[in-house]
C-alpha cells in the first residue's frame, strides 16, 4: 500500500526505488517512501530489517547502491551538502565527547556546524532539555537518559527542518519521553518532517501520523495511524513481519 | 572567518580533552623515556657512536612516538559515533583536517622538546647552541609528518589491522621528510649554519606544502562512510 | 582490444630480445651481464608510467566517482608494483656479478625500493577494505599522495647519497650513447609499455566482471 505520490504537495523526504547492498548482502530492495512537511512517519521492522540503514542513507551517511532519495528536495547521493544543511540525525551513538562538559559539547557542535552560539544561548538550549543544572559537568558520568537528551539538544540547536531519528525514545524515562513527544509535536506543527524508527508501540508512538513497516527489504505496509490506533498497527506489524519473514 | 573558527574549535576540543584526560601525553612521555633506555642498551656505552648517531636517534624517537600519537588522532571520534557528526556538519570539511593537524603538531612538538631534553641530559650532549636552528628544523619536519599522518590516520581509523597498516602506509611516504630533518638536525647539532643545508630545508618546506595541500583537498573523501 | 595489445607486446618483446642480444654491442667492462639493462631500465620507466596513470585515475575517481577510473587505478597499481619488483630483481641480478653485492644503497635502487613499498601499501589497503566504494576512495587518496611524493623521494634520496658518497656506477646512459644501445633500449621500453598496457587491459576487464557479479 503506497501512499499516492501525487497527493503530497510538499515532500520533505522522498525515496524511490532505493536499494542498498553491503557486498553480497541486499538489505534494502526497492524502497518507496514519502514523508510530508508537518508529518511524522514511524518506521517499523524487525531487528536487522534495514531501518537504521534507511535512516543513515537518508542522512547522507551511506550511499545507496541504486535508486534515489531526496531530503528537503536535495538528492542525498548527488547533493549531500544541501541535504545536510536541512537535516538533523540522531543515531545510536551520542556524538558526545565524554571529557567535555555538556556546555562544551554543545559549543563544539554548534561552532563546527557553522552556527557559533553564545554561552547564554547554549545554556538556554540546555534548559529546554532540562540539563541546565549540569551544564558545566563532564558528560562521562551522565545517565543514558541524560546523554540522550543532550544529543537531542545538539540536534536541535542547528534548527533542522527534517529529523531522522533512530529509536529516539530508547533510554528515555517517562518524563524524558513525554518531553520528546511534546517537542516533536511542536516540531511538526512548525512544518518540520520526522522519520523515526521505533520498536515500541507505546512510548512516543502517539507522535506518528503514519506507520511504514519494513520487511523483506521493502515497505510492506504503509498506513495512517489514526484509523487503526497503536494497537491496530501493532497487530498489522505482527502479521506483516510473520508473513514476510 | 567561519572556516578558521571551525578549524580552531576542533583544535580547542582536542586540547581540552587531552588536558583533562592526559591520556596521550602521559603515554608518549613514558614511551620516550623507554626509548632512551632502549637506545642506550642496544647501542652500548660508546659515547662517540651515540653522539654521532644522535640526529638519527632523535628522529627515530620522534617517528616512533609520532606513530603512536598520530595513530590515535581519530580515536575519540570512533567512540560515540562522533565520526558521523563530523561528516554531517555542513561546510568545508578540510577545516576539521586543519584543526586535527594543528593538534597533532602541538602534541608532537611537546614530545619532541621533552625527548630532546632527555637526550641532552642522559647522553650528556650540549644542545644549547643548536636550539635556535632546531627551533626551525623540528617544526618543519614535524609539520610534514603530522600532515600525512593525520590524513592516513583518518583512513586507517576504519580499517581492520589498523595498527599494522598505519605505519606501513605512512613510513615510506615520509622518507623525504625524515632524510631532510635528520640532515638538518645533524648540521644544527654540529654547529654548522643552516645555510649549509639550505637544499634540505627547501625540500622540507616543499614537502610540507605538498602534504598539507593534498590533505586539505582529499580529506573530504575520507570522511564519508 | 587487449588481444591486439597482447600480440603487439609479444612481438615487441621478441624484437627487444633480438635487439638486446643480437644488435646492441657488448659492453666493454661488464660484459654480457650489462645486457640486463635492457630489462632493468624499461621496467623502471614503465613502472613510473604506471604510477602516473594511478595518479591521474585516482584524481579522476575522486572527482567523478566513476568506477572505471577506480578499476584503472587498481590495475595500474598492481602492474606497476609487478614492474617495480622486476626492476629491483633485475638490479640485484645486475649488481651481484658487477659489484659483488646483491644490494647497494645506491640512490636509484633505494628510491625504487621506497616506491615499491609505498604501492605495496596501496594494494594492502585495498585488500583490507571490504566495502568496494570506500576502498576505492581511500586508495585514490593514497595513490595521489604517493605519486606526489615520488619526486620528493627522488631528490631526498639522491642528495642523501651524493652528498656523502661519490655517485654510483649505475649511471643511466649519458647523451653520448652508442646508437646500438639506444635503439635496443627504445625498442624494449616500447615493448614493455605495451606489455603493461596488455596486463592493465586484462586486469581492468577482470575487475569489471567482478564488480558486475557482486552488484
Amino acid at each position: 500500500m503506497i501512499v499516492d505520490p501525487h497527493a503530497a504537495v510538499d515532500r520533505s523526504i522522498s525515496a524511490r526505488g532505493l536499494r542498498k547492498a553491503f557486498g553480497p548482502n541486499l538489505v534494502l530492495d526497492g524502497i518507496d517512501l514519502d514523508v510530508r512537511r508537518g508529518e511524522a512517519v514511524a518506521l517499523l521492522g524487525a531487528n536487522g530489517a534495514g531501518k537504521t540503514t534507511l535512516l543513515r542513507i537518508a542522512a547522507t551517511l551511506v550511499r545507496p547502491t541504486r535508486g534515489e532519495i531526496r531530503v528537503g528536495g536535495a538528492d542525498c547521493a548527488r547533493e549531500p551538502e544541501a541535504a545536510r544543511r536541512q537535516l538533523g540525525f540522531l543515531g545510536h551513538g551520542s556524538w558526545l565527547y565524554e571529557d567535555l562538559t555538556a556546555l562544551e559539547n554543545l559549543k563544539f557542535w554548534a561552532t563546527l556546524g557553522g552556527r557559533p552560539a553564545s554561552a547564554a544561548a547554549l545554556r538556554a538550549a540546555l534548559a529546554v532539555v532540562e540539563l541546565d543544572r549540569w551544564a558545566d559537568e563532564r558528560v562521562r558520568p551522565f545517565s543514558a537518559g541524560m546523554k540522550r537528551r543532550l544529543s537531542i539538544a545538539r540536534l536541535l540547536i542547528a534548527h533542522p527542518s527534517v529529523l531522522l531519528l533512530d529509536e529516539p525514545f530508547t533510554g528515555l524515562d517517562q518524563r524524558g519521553a513525554k518531553w520528546l513527544e511534546e517537542h516533536l509535536q511542536a516540531f511538526k506543527g512548525a512544518g518540520g518532517a520526522v522519520l523515526m524508527s521505533t520498536h515500541s508501540f507505546g512510548r512516543g508512538f502517539g507522535v506518528a501520523d503514519r506507520a511504514a513497516i519494513l520487511a523483506g527489504g521493502r515497505i510492506a505496509a504503509d498506513v495512517a495511524v489514526a484509523p487503526l490506533g497503536a494497537e491496530g498497527v501493532r497487530r498489522l506489524y505482527e502479521v506483516t513481519v510473520e508473513e514476510g519473514a | 572567518m567561519t572556516y578558521a573558527h571551525r578549524a580552531f574549535i576542533v583544535l580547542w576540543k582536542d586540547v581540552l580533552t587531552e588536558r583533562r584526560s592526559k591520556a596521550a601525553l602521559n603515554a608518549l612521555l613514558f614511551f620516550s623515556l623507554l626509548l632512551l633506555f632502549i637506545f642506550q642498551f642496544t647501542l652500548g656505552g660508546d659515547r662517540e657512536r651515540l653522539t654521532a648517531a644522535l640526529p638519527g636517534l632523535l628522529w627515530l624517537g620522534f617517528v616512533l612516538s609520532g606513530l603512536v600519537g598520530l595513530g590515535r588522532t581519530f580515536l575519540l571520534e570512533r567512540e560515540n559515533d562522533c565520526w558521523d557528526g563530523l561528516l554531517l556538519t555542513p561546510g568545508d570539511k578540510s577545516a576539521i583536517y586543519l584543526g586535527k593537524v594543528a593538534g597533532n603538531l602541538l602534541l608532537m612538538l611537546i614530545v619532541e622538546v621533552i625527548l630532546l631534553t632527555l637526550f641532552a641530559l642522559f647522553f650528556n650532549v650540549d644542545v644549547g647552541r643548536a636550539l635556535p636552528a632546531l627551533g626551525l628544523v623540528l617544526p618543519l619536519g614535524t609539520i610534514g609528518f603530522a600532515a600525512v599522518g593525520t590524513l592516513f590516520a583518518a583512513m586507517t581509523a576504519h580499517v581492520r589491522a589498523r595498527e599494522v597498516l598505519f605505519p606501513v602506509l605512512l613510513l615510506p611516504v615520509v622518507v623525504p621528510v625524515l632524510l631532510g630533518s635528520v640532515r638538518a638536525t645533524d648540521a644544527a647539532l654540529a654547529g654548522e649554519p643552516l645555510s649549509a643545508v639550505a637544499q634540505w630545508l627547501q625540500l622540507l618546506v616543499a614537502a610540507d606544502v605538498i602534504y598539507v595541500v593534498a590533505g586539505l583537498l582529499t580529506f573530504d573523501a575520507l570522511l564519508e562512510g | 582490444m587487449s588481444r591486439i595489445l597482447g600480440w603487439l607486446a609479444a612481438l615487441g618483446l621478441a624484437a627487444g630480445l633480438v635487439m638486446a642480444f643480437g644488435v646492441a654491442p657488448r659492453e666493454a667492462t661488464q660484459g654480457n651481464v650489462q645486457r640486463i639493462m635492457y630489462l632493468h631500465v624499461p621496467t623502471v620507466l614503465v613502472a613510473y608510467l604506471a604510477f602516473v596513470v594511478v595518479l591521474v585515475a585516482s584524481i579522476a575517481y575522486l572527482w567523478r566517482r566513476d568506477p572505471a577510473a577506480d578499476r584503472l587505478a587498481h590495475a595500474s597499481a598492481e602492474v606497476g608494483v609487478l614492474f617495480t619488483g622486476l626492476t629491483i630483481a633485475a638490479g640485484a641480478i645486475w649488481g651481484k656479478p658487477t659489484w659483488g653485492t646483491w644490494w647497494t644503497w645506491d640512490a636509484r635502487l633505494t628510491s625504487v625500493a621506497i616506491l615499491f613499498v609505498m604501492y605495496l601499501g596501496y594494494l594492502l589497503l585495498r585488500g583490507m577494505i571490504e566495502d568496494r566504494e570506500r576502498g576505492a576512495r581511500y586508495a585514490a587518496v593514497v595513490g595521489i599522495v604517493a605519486a606526489l611524493d615520488v619526486p620528493l623521494v627522488h631528490f631526498s634520496v639522491y642528495w642523501w647519497r651524493t652528498l656523502h658518497q661519490p655517485p654510483s656506477l649505475l649511471k643511466p646512459g649519458p647523451a653520448s650513447m652508442p646508437d646500438g644501445i639506444l635503439a635496443a633500449l627504445l625498442v624494449n621500453v616500447v615493448s614493455f609499455a605495451l606489455l603493461y598496457a596488455y596486463f592493465v587491459a586484462k586486469r581492468v576487464t577482470i575487475l569489471r566482471r567482478e564488480g558486475e557479479v557482486l552488484a
